[in-house]
């Protein structure tokens, strides 16, 4: 097996972790999710990182400065506004919890 | 530390050994994401894996060679850093769509800033065949991504009219675009000597193609947009990872891509949509604007004042609030918090009606609520509350448009016709709030105002509640 092959079975697997891990997330949960995801796709950031030290020439520098700028725009954005949404949902279902019983469900 | 220990570390085999920590962690954290109590921890745990994806990258100090390039990478982690740290602590709670699709956009077009470098370095050198097509299919769609996400921005922050804005035979046109960007792609992949230009002009069709696609479509829709390019991010990031052989860039990127794919069809589907007529665009603010007063349903409004609602709500028993994204621009959600603790202590019972879609994306309206300190246990799915609206005697439609509509249920000819709808018109009174009778985000009239049982309070929802509060704490 060449590293193509090797490479794409990774590929095929992910994307089933990808979809058994988020076909349980409750509704109320998409907004975050939606964000987390975005700020994991920030991986990008590897690749301008990788290439910077092949690069030669003003412009191919200046590109990748920009794609590593943006890619940290991305992560640590995303993780950011993630991290804020899942804060205000935190305290919320310990505090009234034990009042009433069918709380999130379904 | 000692020279061993720095070849350890920058060891081909240590590295990948921290890639696999990487993404353990990020699908870890993943996991955690999939329940409110584990969702803060599993996003820290991402972000952890992310920095060790990150450090360990930088650790091949033997790539990084070139006397600027650490500081270059310092320079664009530094500007990364700070316009990324104030928008995402600044930014406010209703502006969170727009927020997501701007995120995501740069890093579409990290993407395709990438595979610009990659090809421009390249040539000459003759990279192997699938390095080339994994890297195309990146510059494609992460260009596609950037400028959908940034139309899609200009449509949620108003910049750009939410109406969909339209072509003659868009479709054809779109159709021609990819088919320009992908054969230009396919050139370039077969053709062994350079051509500088030809991978900027897949860039700059793939941007107009970017730019075509997503401006017919519907401020409505556009969540569903945003989710459906965060996708497309996630697979040219995967795309890039394949390009690059890099582990953790295969896996991640492949995880939003599938959930990201996921995502979107459960949007659509709580639209009654499906992503391709979404994608064709042209839905919402095609049917004409009502007339002022009297709409095209004919009959007449009724209007109502905060004293009238108070004493409505005040002999209750059971009130059921349907906010909507009006009330999270009005910034209500405090005063509707307010409210509802001033009915409970008269002894009302309060629930919240939480449409999937209501705000703008799913989850939002709970985010909202969830800021104002809104009890969890309060909100009720869609699902669950419909049920109730017949033994419900006031429902308070705050800010809420489309997801009311009843013809939603009624209408064959409605454009919304078929989508699920908080049934609140089969609550015993209704109580609109609304600043003026506007038309909803998706441009279609609403026959739950003309409805008998229906009245309607005009003006700042953050007012009109206010008030109510006001008159019913008096009462």
């Amino acid at each position: 097996m060449n590293n193509l092959v090797i490479d794409i079975g990774v590929l095929v697997l992910a994307g089933f972790v990808g979809y058994t891990v988020i076909s349980k997330v409750p509704n109320t949960l998409h907004t975050p999710l939606m964000s987390g995801t975005n700020a994991i796709h920030g991986i990008v950031v590897l690749g301008g990182l990788l290439l910077m030290a092949e690069s030669s020439g003003v412009l191919e520098k200046v590109l990748l400065v920009i794609a590593v700028a943006f890619g940290t725009i991305n992560v640590i954005g995303g993780f950011l506004v993630t991290d804020r949404m899942l804060g205000m949902f935190k305290t919320k279902p310990a505090a009234k919890e034990e009042t009433t019983g069918p709380g999130e469900g379904a | 530390m000692s020279a061993f220990g720095t070849v350890f570390l920058q060891s081909t085999n240590f590295i990948d050994a921290a890639y696999i920590v990487a993404f353990s962690l990020l699908i870890y954290g993943m996991t955690g994401l999939t329940g409110p109590r584990t969702a803060v921890r599993g996003n820290k745990i991402a972000a952890v894996g992310m920095a060790v994806a990150v450090i360990a990258t930088l650790l091949r100090a033997h790539e990084f060679s070139g006397s600027g390039t650490v500081w270059l990478i310092l320079l664009g982690l530094v500007i990364g850093t700070v316009i990324g740290v104030p928008a995402a602590l600044r930014v406010k709670m209703t502006a969170m769509p727009q927020m997501v699709a701007v995120f995501n956009g740069v890093g579409g077009g990290a993407v395709a800033l990438i595979a610009w470098v990659e090809f421009r370095h390249g040539f000459g050198g003759g990279y192997p065949l699938r390095v080339e097509i994994f890297e195309l299919f990146g510059a494609i769609v992460g260009s596609v991504s950037f400028w959908g996400s940034n139309i899609a921005f200009g449509k949620l922050q108003e910049i750009l009219p939410g109406k969909p804005i339209k072509l003659p035979g868009q479709s054809l046109i779109n159709g021609l675009l990819l088919l320009v960007a992908v054969a230009s792609a396919v050139i370039l992949c077969t053709g062994s000597h350079s051509q500088g230009l030809f991978i900027l002009g897949i860039l700059v069709t793939a941007a107009v193609l970017g730019n075509m696609v997503v401006l017919p479509i519907g401020g409505a829709d556009m969540p569903v947009v945003i989710s459906l390019l965060n996708a497309c991010t996630g697979l040219s990031a995967a795309a890039t990872g394949l390009a690059l052989g890099n582990p953790v860039m295969i896996v991640a990127g492949m995880i939003v891509g599938a959930s990201g794919t996921i995502l979107t069809n459960q949007m659509a589907q709580a639209m009654n949509r499906t992503v391709p007529s979404i994608i064709a665009g042209g839905f919402g603010g095609t049917v004409a604007a009502p007339v002022a007063g009297a709409g095209s349903e004919g009959g007449t409004v009724r209007s109502t004042s905060a004293q009238d609602v108070a004493i409505q709500l005040s002999y209750a028993r059971l009130v059921v609030i349907a906010p909507g994204y009006g009330m999270a621009v009005a910034q209500a959600q405090h005063a509707v918090r307010e409210l509802e603790r001033a009915l409970e202590a008269k002894g009302v019972e309060v629930k919240y009606a939480i449409h999937p879609v209501a705000g703008r994306m799913p989850g939002h309206m709970n985010v909202l609520l969830a800021e104002a300190d809104v009890p969890y246990d309060l909100l009720r799915e869609m699902d669950d509350i419909n049920p109730e609206f017949p033994r419900t005697d006031v429902t308070l439609v705050i800010g809420a448009n489309d997801v009311t509509n009843p013809a939603a249920n009624t209408d064959p000819g409605s454009p919304i016709y078929g989508m699920p709808i908080l049934e609140v018109d089969k609550s015993g009174a209704v109580v609109v709030l609304k600043r003026s009778m506007a038309s909803g985000f998706a441009g279609i009239d609403n026959p739950l105002f003309y409805n008998p049982k229906t009245s309607l309070l005009f003006g700042d929802a953050k007012t009109s509640v206010t008030e109510i509060t006001t008159e019913v704490q008096a009462l």
